[in-house]
């Protein structure tokens, strides 16, 4: 079981998109939905708390994996999260990703929420906050036009590959 | 060191820079994507602006403090309808247009909008307030400006 608990949210994105819950979860989940906002990853989950979470490359390669910590369509979902895909990210903790889908006036409200179970340094946010609002605008475009907006990946800033190396090699997250 | 209280919110829109300099800096525009509101504003530098609610009471004031068209856009902002946010003093909110990359084979445009919202004083309301308030007007704007139509007109009460 996953202590959803000791997970702090450090991360939080918030967009609103002209569509219904359901559209909202069903592209948050399906595969061929998030090849077209998500980088191109396909998403493989199976639709169940405790079940299997993974982002997988065109090629099939993995990139990010996970565990569904909750399932709750439409309304909430939440993975465990570890980049697995680039190099030293894997051996940092897992976060925890939730995407918290509801009913807002006339929209839905979108919120995207990265926590972290450890006292994890600002430039190692930094991936996030420069891919989250690429991935949620990416994500309302499709909705809302049927076309994709797909930004570029970037390559991750030189701050934030030496806060990785700084993380991996003193590891805090192993101290009280 | 202590950081300033702020709020910061990137969103990625299918149009041109001149069209996204265009929405933010025309009152038509404006009421449509921000919920009815009214901006006063030749959005010149040095000059007033002012946001004013439909029901004819002033929201928020202050001074276009500088318009680089289809770049930025800076203003210095104070709320003025809440009295405990008005307290909290003033604002400054930085919009900032740039080009961003694509993968090629999908081809378009797109454009990046970065908000930066900072109090130049102490307090944490007024950031707390627009950080519920930009993600709803923000999306409006990247609605109209891809669909035709905002992402909705209700919105929960302010």
């Amino acid at each position: 079981m996953i202590d959803a608990a000791k997970f702090k949210p450090k991360t939080v994105y918030v967009t609103y998109i002209a569509a219904t819950p359901e559209k909202v979860w069903r592209a948050l989940t399906d595969p061929a939905f998030t090849r077209q906002y998500f980088f191109g990853f396909s998403v493989d989950v199976e639709p169940r708390a405790g079940g299997r979470f993974r982002l997988l490359w065109p090629d099939g390669r993995l990139h990010v994996s996970g565990e569904v910590a909750e399932w709750t369509p439409p309304r909430r979902l939440a993975v465990t999260w570890l980049v697995e895909g680039m190099r030293d990210f894997g051996e940092l903790p897992r976060c925890l990703v939730s995407y918290d889908v509801i009913a807002s006036g006339d929209a839905v409200r979108v919120t995207m929420t990265e926590s972290h179970s450890w006292d994890v340094p600002r430039d190692l946010l930094k991936g996030g906050e420069m891919g989250w609002p690429k991935i949620l605008s990416g994500l309302k475009s499709l909705l809302e036009t049927g076309k994709p907006l797909v930004t570029a990946h970037e390559a991750p800033p030189p701050e934030l590959v030496a806060a990785v190396k700084r993380a991996i090699a003193e590891k805090p997250w192993l101290k009280a | 060191m202590s950081e300033k209280p702020k709020f910061v919110y990137v969103t990625y829109i299918r149009t041109t820079p001149e069209k996204l300099w265009a929405a933010l800096t025309d009152p038509a525009t404006i009421k449509k994507f921000w919920f009815g509101i009214n901006a006063d504003s030749d959005f010149k530098q040095g000059s007033p602006w002012r946001l004013i609610f439909e029901d004819g009471r002033v929201a928020d004031t202050g001074e276009i403090l500088e318009a680089v068209s289809g770049k930025r856009l800076v203003i210095r902002w104070r709320n003025e309808f809440k009295p405990e946010l008005k307290a909290e003093g003033w604002s400054r909110c930085t919009m900032e247009i740039e080009m961003a990359d694509y993968y090629p084979d999908f081809g378009g445009k797109a454009v990046r909008l970065t908000i930066l919202h900072e109090l130049e004083g102490e307090g944490a309301k007024f950031i707390e307030a627009v950080s519920g308030g930009w993600p709803k007007v923000l999306s409006n704007l990247k609605s109209l400006l891809e669909t035709g139509d905002v992402a909705f007109q209700k919105q929960d009460q302010r």
